[in-house]
């Protein structure tokens, strides 16, 4: 697997281990993507879930499965993961823009309405994102949970943004 | 000399799980540890814990470690804090250094009915040219001055070793405000959770496999490193090199369980590089090959603190069923849904071996 090897998972592995969603799921609207093709014991996504979308089951060692037509995109389980490796994607915000929500525990948070980089699970800046929504939720545990919109065609890729710089006036 | 039915040495989450279960139950439960506050390692762990969700998964570390210093009090667990267990005798005396409250320090052998060791594990150096320069540093080390101290170790840094511990360390130290250079990784693999690794790829931390690091080079500290690749036998290639310049490299290369305890009172042990070396071994109650002495947590295997947590919840319960404070047939059952609980932790790719060389502690115990 070249996750073991390079350390971040590509499309066709995701696609390959049946995590990724159908293009047409995507296009009925949000839809959470989880990133965990591993086999670890751990299972608070499925307990997350009000919708019982994502299945882990015993033994909690199984890789979670998430059912495309039980999600409604509500991001809960966004949060709760402790890998971070769960994010929301929504293929129909406009006809060019799609939003990419995801957790971010660095501060300073983003402000909503600002322009910042937006980079792919190799760290790479490949478009650049406008803040739609910063939750810091009491229930998320101090996970907070970014929403930037990013032309439609990098959703497959952007999972996160480039760390901001404290500023100056902040010090 | 003090008499105590359970003395318990070291209040990490193993400890202190064992002291909730055993006092939970009516058994009088002292723990010793040399630190200022318990908790052990959990008050570093800022992150989320992995598990089942049934049992505090999903929690911070550092939250977890506030829950268990809260039941403790509540189920009257007596902690000496800053005192040091300095040997373990026959017949189950245990000698301990205490600091009074006006910091003097008293030798006090207490007579116990029941020891569990929980002394934890510590880190595995690794030796090169320089390493001996300020700035070289355990990962556990680094850990501790970020998120308990609140101290950067450096603003640049290089982080040795791809377990969970070096991936883990390399996100907080990212979060406290350095910038982690690169993990470099002697093995053709990451070590750890792919969940972990893709966190810090995605905030842009190459990880360099199969390389290694030749020397740290520096005046008075760390200013530059030396990493290069190595071949199929674990050999540096020449000609590879590559300097980086970092103030500071923290070293995340697994952990050694610290056993002199279990030694000093002539516990059987075992050679399993899969927990970490030479273990003390023991049966399905935690209990060691001398009766009344129990081992909990990493002594007994690095493992993580959600088996730690377990293991102690198994010992302490067995102790309050040998004490007589729950009956045989409540212990089976509480011991026998742990149990449940323990090998469902230690199943998968990451857990196999630990599962296999634990399986090789309890059989060998029965010979």
């Amino acid at each position: 697997m070249v996750l073991r090897k390079t350390g971040y998972l590509t499309k066709e592995e995701l696609v390959n281990s049946k995590c990724y969603p159908s293009e047409e799921r995507f296009n009925k609207g949000p839809i959470a993507i989880v990133e965990c093709t591993e086999e670890i014991p751990c299972n608070p996504c499925e307990v997350a879930c009000k919708f019982k979308a994502i299945k882990i089951g015993k033994p909690i060692t199984n890789i979670p499965i998430l059912d495309e037509n039980l999600c409604i995109g509500c991001g809960l389980c966004i949060a709760k993961c402790p890998g971070l490796a769960i994010f929301l994607v929504d293929k129909t915000y406009s006809d060019k823009e799609g939003l990419i929500s995801f957790p971010y525990e660095y501060l300073p948070l983003p402000i909503t309405g600002s322009i910042v980089e937006a980079i792919n699970r190799e760290g790479k800046v490949v478009s650049s994102g406008k803040v739609i929504k910063v939750l810091n939720k009491k229930s998320f545990d101090r996970t907070p949970v970014v929403t930037i919109a990013i032309p439609k065609e990098k959703l497959d890729e952007v999972r996160g943004i480039k760390r901001l710089e404290e500023s100056k006036d902040s010090k | 000399m003090i008499e105590k039915e359970v003395v318990i040495i070291g209040g990490g989450p193993s400890g202190l799980s064992a002291a909730v279960e055993a006092a939970k139950r009516g058994t009088e439960v002292l723990v010793v540890d040399e630190n200022l506050r318990a908790g052990g390692q959990l008050f570093k762990q800022i992150h989320k814990f992995f598990g089942s969700s049934a049992h505090r998964a999903g929690i911070r570390g550092i939250d977890i470690a506030i829950e268990l210093l809260k039941e403790a009090e509540k189920y009257g667990v007596e902690v000496w804090l800053n005192s040091v267990a300095i040997g373990i005798f026959k017949e189950k005396k245990a000698a301990i250094k205490k600091t009074l409250a006006d910091n003097s320090e008293k030798l006090e052998i207490i007579q116990a009915k029941k020891i569990v060791i929980a002394t934890g594990a510590s880190e595995n150096a690794v030796s090169f040219k320089g390493w001996t320069l300020p700035g070289v540093m355990g990962a556990g080390a680094a850990q501790t001055m970020i998120n308990v101290n609140r101290v950067l170790p450096g603003k640049r840094i290089l982080m040795i070793g791809s377990g969970n511990v070096g991936l883990i360390v390399t996100y907080q130290l990212l979060q406290a405000g350095a910038e982690v250079v690169g993990v470099i990784e002697a093995a053709p693999q990451i070590g750890g959770y792919g969940v972990h690794a893709a966190k810090i790829r995605r905030a842009g931390v190459p990880i360099y496999t199969s390389h290694t690091i030749q020397e740290a080079i520096g005046k008075k500290s760390v200013e530059k490193a030396v990493i290069c690749k190595v071949n199929d036998k674990w050999q540096p290639i020449r000609g590879t090199e590559k300097i980086l310049y970092v103030d500071a490299i923290t070293i995340a290369a697994g952990l050694k369980p610290l056993i002199e305890l279990a030694m000093m009172h002539d516990c059987k042990c075992s050679f399993l590089p899969q927990l970490g070396g030479w273990v003390p071994i023991h049966d399905k109650n935690m209990e060691s090959t001398n009766p009344g002495i129990y081992l909990v947590g990493d002594v007994t295997g690095v493992e993580e603190a959600n088996t730690a947590l377990e293991e102690g919840r198994l010992a302490g319960t067995a102790i309050a069923e040998a004490l007589k404070y729950i009956s045989f047939e409540d212990a089976r059952k509480i011991k026998k849904e742990i149990w449940q609980r323990l090998n469902e932790l230690r199943m998968g790719p990451f857990g196999e071996a630990r599962m296999l060389a634990k399986n090789n502690i309890l059989t060998s115990c029965k010979i």
